[in-house]
């Protein structure tokens, strides 16, 4: 037996099973678990209040990462591929915040969109504009949560400015010997040379916006000047379950609420369209030729 | 490889199997633990979520154990909250004691004995429970088992700033509803472009200890009916007490106490709007007493009771109760010790005015409050008269870590936005909420 059988045995195959068997139990992480059958399925799509409201932040946090942060991302590499002089420092900064830890990054974006003493709201104040609530408005809590996405969205840009650089210029030579603009060069050439790992960067995007998770609870907890990122829970997802994501309530079912059968059963969905997403990239992929076929 | 992968899920499966009928460690069950004799050299291991100062006031009382059980060292480990405690106990390397500063828990740990069964030890070392208020002996026991015993508490009051007291021309802290509404009026301030410059309390629900457990008590606001079933729909409290905070807000208007909520400095922090003078009233805790000291000393303030409802002029005097616990979890390795240190720490006057002096709570008995070695001071002292006051009381225990705090401060935090105007069917339908996520627990 090759040792990756073993790790993919007991880092993986074994956990999911575990958690496909216990989201058919009762199971207080202390007591020994109960079978309940589909009960706590059941519950996740009839009685729980939670629920819907944590998928449809979390879808929103998908869609509005996915795009915002492959597109700006790919921005942000076209122009960095463009650069001769000072290349590695202005890659150096666009890369920087990706090394931020996600609670420091958190803690310093409700600080600069603090509506009262924030930096943004006082700049934004110069020009006339009244400030905005920002994380304490449940209208822009996960617009800000998205700014802030993009904010360390580095590793993307470096694998898509990889990807750029890549671009054989004979065909950029051609397609202008033959008349093509820029925006028929881009269209024609550089995205689907990229794609491959446009592909990549859609559903890396997609995966980060199914996890969202620290970002979230830190900036709940401090916009909400409570300082109780965890304890009672009442405060998660402020302002007004806004900012409640799915791997979030999930937590707090299975770690505050001793449900974690009922935890187990949120983890399978999460799961369950983690994995439709992963398919579709594994195809994609194998379309597009970067893998080889088995 | 197709051959390998059924082999291995087989042996996982067989791995899942195994692990979901082991029980882990056994509890001590009946048969009580002996007290350790003086020659038995035992190293008890003792957990909590204390850091800095506050580890250091809990090595320090600790240390006062050593001292009287030469025989018994101590290994005090701190940072250790609620879930490491339970991952500890489900893998069996679980303390000896563990004390949790989240009595929210205590329905689970005792439900699912991951707390071990206090009684036989309290029966067999007649431990007088009678000094310890009914209120604080609520929170720590659930359903009848007492799994838990109390180390400190916390209680509520109504902190006041003199200065602008003085300003408005008042002369006493309010003691009802009524009067705070209207005291509150009288002290707000506006900026010229209308906004908050001084609020005189801020009613927001979720802002700073505005929260519901706080608030409830002073309604007569019942969490759940005798039936133990969830009350918020049929308690006239809960409407009386939505129906005040909601005039209350239309006074500020919605969006100007969110503009100042939002500004305003943190719960814990030196910028707190009440130590900066923009708060007029509010409703904290015995421990902003030590926060106001040591960040804002030269703040001219009181302490007084929480108001209440008009109509529970009667009840003035008490408020919610909380605090820590301390237990012997599950698999522990020197029970005996462990309720011979539970015992001193929380019956005992030395220890318990030595950690409420270093943590600047509240000691948990009635003697211990009452000793001249307490450190108090004017602002203190209501709070030491909160605790022992009849009136006070606790949150019910659930086994579900107290869910029902989210759900009703969902519903709170809707209302106050406007999210929802029937007032009657939303309490209801948090009440069906409540009880459905009860129902997640097994039979």
């Amino acid at each position: 037996m090759s040792p990756w059988i073993i790790g993919f045995g007991v880092f993986f195959v074994y956990p999911l099973l575990a958690t496909v068997f216990l989201s058919f139990t009762s199971y207080d992480l202390i007591s020994d678990p109960i079978w309940v059958g589909v009960k706590n399925y059941v519950f996740m799509f009839t009685s729980d209040p939670l629920v819907w409201t944590a998928i449809r932040n979390t879808t929103y946090l998908v869609v509005a990462i996915t795009i915002g942060r492959v597109g700006y991302a790919l921005a942000s590499a076209m122009v960095l591929s463009k650069v001769r002089r000072g290349s590695g420092v202005f890659r150096t900064l666009f890369y920087l915040p990706a090394l931020a830890p996600p609670v420091a990054a958190a803690l310093a974006f409700v600080f600069l969109f603090n509506p009262g003493t924030g930096p943004v709201n006082q700049v934004l104040g110069w020009f006339g504009i009244k400030g905005l609530l920002w994380f304490n408005d449940p209208l822009l809590a996960k617009p800000a949560l998205t700014v802030l996405a993009l904010w360390a969205s580095g590793e993307i840009m470096v694998i898509l400015l990889a990807a750029l650089l890549d671009v054989p210029t004979e065909y950029y030579e051609a397609a202008a010997l033959d008349g093509a603009g820029s925006f028929t060069r881009f269209w024609h050439i550089t995205l689907p040379t990229i794609a491959p790992v446009l592909t990549f960067a859609v559903i890396n995007s997609i995966i980060v916006g199914l996890q969202y998770f620290t970002e979230a609870v830190v900036a709940g907890a401090v916009a909400s000047g409570s300082s109780d990122a965890v304890g009672s829970g009442t405060q998660l997802g402020y302002p007004d379950n806004s900012t409640l994501t799915f791997p979030m309530w999930l937590y707090q079912q299975g770690f505050h609420y001793y449900n974690m059968g009922y935890a187990s059963t949120m983890a399978i969905v999460l799961f369950i369209v983690s994995a439709i997403f992963t398919v579709i990239l594994v195809r994609q992929l194998r379309k597009s030729g970067m893998t080889e076929e088995d | 490889m197709q051959k390998i992968l059924p082999v291995a899920a087989l042996g996982v499966a067989a791995l899942i199997a195994l692990s979901a009928c082991s029980s882990g460690p056994s509890a001590t069950g009946s048969k009580l633990a002996p007290l350790p004799k003086s020659s038995d050299k035992i190293t008890l291991t003792v957990w909590s979520g204390f850091t800095d100062s506050d580890l250091a006031a809990l090595n320090t009382t600790l240390a006062g154990f050593h001292t009287l059980h030469p025989n018994i060292t101590i290994t005090s480990e701190g940072s250790q909250d609620d879930d490491k405690i339970s991952q500890a106990i489900r893998g069996g390397t679980a303390p000896d004691v563990a004390i949790s500063g989240n009595a929210n828990a205590l329905g689970q740990y005792c439900s699912s004995g991951a707390f071990q069964d206090l009684a036989g030890y309290i029966s067999r070392d007649k431990v007088d429970l009678s000094q310890i208020p009914l209120a604080v002996q609520k929170f720590t026991s659930y359903k009848g088992i007492r799994c838990a015993m109390p180390l400190l508490a916390d209680d509520y009051g109504l902190y006041y700033n003199k200065e602008l007291f003085a300003k408005a021309g008042i002369t006493s802290p309010p003691k009802t509803m009524s009067e705070l509404a209207k005291d509150a009026k009288k002290l707000t301030e506006l900026n010229t472009d209308g906004s908050i410059k001084v609020a005189g309390f801020v009613p927001t629900i979720g802002f700073y200890n505005n929260r519901l457990d706080v608030w409830a008590p002073q309604w007569g606001a019942a969490w759940q009916s005798s039936a133990g079933k969830s009350s918020l729909g049929t308690s006239s409290g809960w409407t009386d007490m939505f129906a005040w905070q909601k005039s209350l807000t239309e006074f500020y208007g919605a969006d100007k106490l969110t503009a100042f909520t939002s500004a305003a400095g943190q719960k814990y922090s030196a910028d707190n709007s009440f130590q900066t003078g923009q708060i007029a009233m509010m409703f904290d805790g015995e421990f902003r007493t030590g926060f106001v000291d040591s960040q804002a000393p030269n703040l001219k303030y009181g302490t007084a009771p929480l108001p209440v409802a008009d109509k529970l002029s009667a009840h003035y005097g008490g408020s919610d109760i909380g605090g820590n616990i301390i237990g012997i979890p599950k698999g522990a390795q020197h029970t005996g010790a462990a309720w011979q240190l539970i015992k001193y720490m929380s019956t005992q006057t030395a220890p318990l005015v030595t950690l409420a002096n270093g943590l600047k709570n509240i000691p948990t008995t009635l003697d211990a409050i009452k000793s001249p070695d307490l450190v108090s001071s004017a602002n203190f002292a209501p709070f030491l008269r909160i605790f022992a006051n009849p009136n006070s009381s606790s949150l019910p225990s659930t086994p579900n870590g107290g869910a029902f705090l989210k759900t009703a401060t969902d519903f709170a935090v809707k209302w106050q936005t406007g999210g929802t105007t029937d007032l009657s069917a939303g309490l209801s339908a948090a009440d069906s909420e409540i009880t459905s996520a009860l129902a997640l627990k097994a039979p």
